[in-house]
């Protein structure tokens, strides 16, 4: 883009531009630029929201750790080898992510056409990816925070001792869930908006299921058939498999379902294949909205 | 696009059909319009008129149905990216943003979507909350913020990517008298201060359109009826000067003043207290006239009938004469042809019978 040198006219006008026809040429650095920026802009209300309301506190981790805690209790009855209580307090970290993308993230583009948000998105000359992504980041920041003080509370309050080899591959594995949650987490944004209350509704009623075939509480091997699907369809369940294993390593109790490395393989393919799901979904909400003046699939 | 300035509008036979049932709805049909760079154009009609679902298409929001439609040089359909870095949209009762962020906060959060860097981000933002007059509120969260208030953060965030072409829908709707007019004053001074830039405008307040517009198109069923300046389209309905006069007496009444060369009319209408008649202390006094020249000779006629002018004022039309002249009712009548889903009523007949539409809020 050229840009007049000479100090701006006018405080109504920032970057002078001799043309519409220039200032409608961006480089490919510039619109990278430009999406980079859009991804942070758009994650700051949530940081900020964390912030400014921290009545979350209670409700997203108090409460959660209460269920933990109830798993905690009846392992320890049932004299459950001390790996168990170590799997709960894990499982309950990445409950913090799971929750957060199936409710907050899923229903965020609905919001934002309720709030009036997605129009000036539309019109504004970043790709809707960034949106999401920018959404998915800022709720990943926070359920980071809850995801920390619900494994740093239970491993201080319960005792538990964690034995990890590879600690990269445990980091590794860790953001690649997260990158493959969140992807999902997408998906879900746009089939929501898409389909409205029906795909709010189903999510209510896979809610629970998830959780089970998850192993958010035990081992997913245990489940045979069942946790083999979970494997190959719920990020959940095939990063908390391979961090059980890495995190407990030399455990006798940590039974994966596959070797860690191939888990790490199949959350690369799960996080490039929702991130495509939910790009070409996205291309398709922009259709709709641009061809039948609507949003949604209902009424078509 | 061409190395010359394009039009900063240029619309050919576009028209947009909603599916609907039982009929589908024509929201425009076969519109044609030509704004020039650094125009600031206005769109007046009623509630359904088809004014917003041009603004959506000129926006990149919608696909016309037909026809093409290009904003300076580029393509609505086919070249939104362009299109987008160098215009923006303001609406009434615009509610967009988050309310838990501060006013300075949303704005930044806005100006990272036109990759402004962070730190020009918050200078650009800082300058904007105060030439819009938003100081006092730049660290107050939005959802405490007035309408009025809220429509100047509105009007802020549209001019966050300085752009070339501005979209205002409908800016004042909803808004006090106090409030619209500084966001009609914001308009201007924005016109004042960057030469050059274009306004698409639309409204269905007359006063406001020609206050503020250099050019306006009346819309109707999805159809333009006239294009013109403001002055241009009242004198299409003006075919006689019309002037009304205010005498201290008129001892003969009008019918002294019809006789005289020119004079195509002349009726007593109303004392300047309010009564109708000639036997008040001023008469009151309307003349229509074949052409201005013609008042010359009244004036000189007004002495021999020993009457006096107290005051003297050309009556001309106004944009509503002008659209009950051309579409055989006043903009308040519109309800009663709007109901339904005919395709008068694309907007409120969109939101009956199409689930969700874009432009619902």
């Amino acid at each position: 883009m050229s840009e007049r040198s000479a100090a701006p006219p006018s405080p109504f006008v920032s970057r002078p531009t001799a043309s519409p026809a220039d200032a409608a040429r961006w480089s490919p650095r510039r619109i990278l630029i430009t999406n980079l920026r859009t991804i942070s802009g758009r994650a700051y209300p949530r940081v900020i929201g964390m912030m400014r309301e921290p009545s979350w506190l209670f409700f997203e981790i108090l409460l959660p750790f209460l269920t933990t805690s109830a798993f905690v209790f009846v392992y320890r009855a049932l004299q459950a080898p001390p790996e168990y209580i170590g799997f709960v307090v894990l499982g309950g970290a990445m409950t913090a992510f799971w929750l957060n993308v199936m409710w907050l993230m899923a229903a965020q583009l609905y919001w934002e056409k309720d709030q009036g948000n997605l129009e000036l998105y539309f019109t504004a000359p970043m790709s809707m990816m960034s949106i999401l992504l920018g959404m998915a980041i800022g709720g990943l920041l926070m359920s980071c925070f809850r995801a920390a003080v619900v494994l740093i509370v239970g491993t201080v309050l319960y005792g538990v001792v964690f034995s990890v080899d590879q600690w990269l591959l445990l980091l590794l594995v860790f953001l690649l869930t997260l990158t493959a949650l969140y992807g999902l987490g997408m998906v879900l944004a746009t089939l929501f908006l898409l389909w409205g209350r029906e795909a709010w509704h189903l999510t209510q009623l896979l809610q629970e299921p998830v959780y089970f075939v998850s192993g958010l509480n035990f081992p997913v091997a245990r489940l045979g058939v069942l946790g083999a699907a979970a494997i190959s369809t719920i990020p959940l369940a095939v990063g908390l498999d391979a961090m059980r294993q890495l995190a407990f390593a030399g455990s006798v109790h940590t039974d994966g379902f596959l070797s860690p490395e191939v888990e790490a393989l199949i959350l690369v393919v799960m996080a490039v294949t929702f991130v495509a799901i939910a790009r070409f979904l996205l291309q398709v909400i922009e259709r709709l909205a641009r061809r039948e003046g609507r949003l949604t699939m209902r009424g078509s | 696009m061409s190395s010359s300035t394009p039009l900063a509008i240029d619309v050919r036979d576009v028209r947009r059909v909603y599916k609907a049932k039982p009929a589908p709805i024509i929201a425009l049909d076969g519109i044609d319009l030509e704004v020039a760079s650094g125009e600031s154009f206005g769109l007046l009609g009623p509630n359904g008129a088809g004014k917003t679902t041009l603004i959506k298409i000129l926006t990149t929001l919608l696909l016309p149905t037909s026809g093409s439609a290009h904003v300076f040089g580029f393509d609505v359909e086919r070249q939104t990216s362009q299109l987008r870095r160098i215009m923006n949209i303001v609406s009434g009762g615009e509610q967009s943003g988050y309310g838990l962020l501060q006013v300075r906060e949303q704005l930044w959060m806005f100006s990272q979507f036109y990759g402004l860097a962070v730190r020009e981000g918050w200078r650009r933002v800082d300058e904007l909350i105060d030439l819009v007059g938003l100081s006092e509120q730049r660290q107050q969260k939005v959802s405490s913020l007035s309408t009025g208030q809220r429509q100047k953060l509105n009007f802020a965030r549209g001019l966050l990517n300085d752009p070339w072409i501005f979209f205002l829908d409908e800016p004042t709707l909803g808004l006090d008298v106090s409030a619209a007019r500084t966001v009609r004053e914001l308009v201007r001074d924005w016109r004042l201060a960057v030469p050059g830039r274009t306004i698409l405008l639309t409204s269905h307040y007359m006063a406001e359109v020609e206050e503020l517009c250099d050019r306006l198109a009346i819309v109707d069923r999805g159809r333009i009826l006239a294009i013109g300046s403001p002055a241009e389209l009242k004198r299409r309905v003006q075919r006689e000067s019309v002037f009304e006069l205010e005498l201290d007496r008129l001892d003969r009444g009008a019918a002294a003043l019809s006789g005289l060369p020119g004079v195509i009319s002349a009726v007593t209408t109303a004392s300047a207290d309010g009564d109708a008649g000639i036997d008040r202390q001023t008469v009151m006094v309307k003349l229509s006239l074949a052409d201005d020249a013609a008042l010359g000779g009244v004036v000189s006629s007004l002495a021999g009938l020993g009457a006096h002018i107290v005051s003297l004022r050309k009556a001309e039309p106004s944009l509503e004469d002008v659209f009950v002249e051309l579409v055989g009712r006043g903009f308040q009548e519109e309800g009663s042809t709007t109901n339904g889903a005919g395709p008068d009523a694309p907007a409120d007949a969109r939101r009956a019978t199409v689930s969700e539409p874009l432009d619902d809020r």
